[in-house]
């Protein structure tokens, strides 16, 4: 196996979810997009601590970790936005455009 | 052992049909995820990918990590989400509010993104091939205390030379345990 076929699968889906981030407007989804960024950079790490060791591994265990907590912040920041404002559309939260 | 394996050619083949067929899925699915106009498919496409990914792991031979890849996100990741469409009362079927205007300009920068990754990482690995030598000195570890060896060899590294990042993840979770609860909690 090349090592590159791992890191062109990666890019491929990096680039897919930075589409979704930037083209989504419901909130959920753009979450969703966020974590195909995130298991992407996790394909990388495995690839690659094929060759240094299991740092890599390491690594992605705490990638793991910090995406289980940024989804669960930012669905509860979400539902806060729901709750206020009846909708999740975060393309009308416009405030700081002054 | 089985870094040996994975160098040998009688396994190469088989592991590069399987990963041709779940590279094809993924990307499939992955599309689908950003461009499906039923919030509840995209949740369900995203399975696809993150089961997918689960696979690579195996592929490359980290079966830990793999495990706590189905755990957590096929288990509690996906549910989440599951459960976060079903409190913003997000329209269960077909909805066409879902994409802002900046399709186009999103195509743009996705594809230009993809073509500056692929040029770098073609430029700079060309046809490396996976050696798996790291893995093999896992094996040696393996060998001396038994068949879970490379999973005591990842638990001595979390827990000997990254025990600081460790500390400071289990930290960050509780951080945004409190947080979820104080965001979330009606008063």
């Amino acid at each position: 196996m090349l090592l590159n076929q791992f890191l062109l699968l990666s890019a491929v889906l990096f680039s897919i979810g930075v589409y979704g981030v930037v083209v989504r407007k419901n909130g959920v989804l753009v979450l969703m997009s966020i974590e195909l960024i995130l298991n992407a950079v996790n394909i990388n790490l495995i690839a690659f601590s094929t060759f240094w060791g299991l740092g890599g591994q390491v690594f992605a265990l705490f990638v793991i970790a910090v995406a289980a907590a940024e989804v669960g912040v930012g669905l509860a920041i979400v539902l806060l936005i729901y709750r206020n404002r009846r909708s999740v559309d975060i393309d009308t939260l416009d405030e700081l455009k002054g | 052992m089985t870094g040996v394996l994975a160098a040998s050619t009688s396994f190469a083949v088989p592991a590069n049909v399987a990963f041709a067929v779940m590279a094809v899925f993924m990307v499939a699915a992955a599309v689908r995820v950003v461009t499906t106009k039923n919030v509840v498919h995209a949740a369900l496409w995203l399975v696809v990918v993150l089961g997918g990914v689960g696979l690579n792991y195996l592929l490359l031979q980290a079966e830990f990590v793999a495990m706590t890849q189905f755990l957590v996100y096929l288990g509690a990741v996906v549910v989440l989400f599951l459960f976060g469409i079903m409190l913003t009362r997000a329209p269960l079927g077909v909805s066409d509010d879902l994409d802002n205007s900046q399709r186009r300009l999103g195509v743009v920068i996705g594809v230009l993104l993809l073509a500056v990754l692929s040029f770098a990482l073609v430029r700079s690995f060309g046809a490396d091939k996976l050696t798996f030598e790291a893995y093999d000195q896992g094996a040696e570890v393996a060998r001396a205390v038994g068949e879970n060896g490379r999973t005591q060899a990842i638990s001595d590294s979390i827990f000997g030379e990254y025990l600081i990042p460790f500390e400071v993840t289990s930290v960050l979770l509780l951080a945004a345990l409190i947080g979820a609860i104080v965001l979330a909690r009606k008063d």
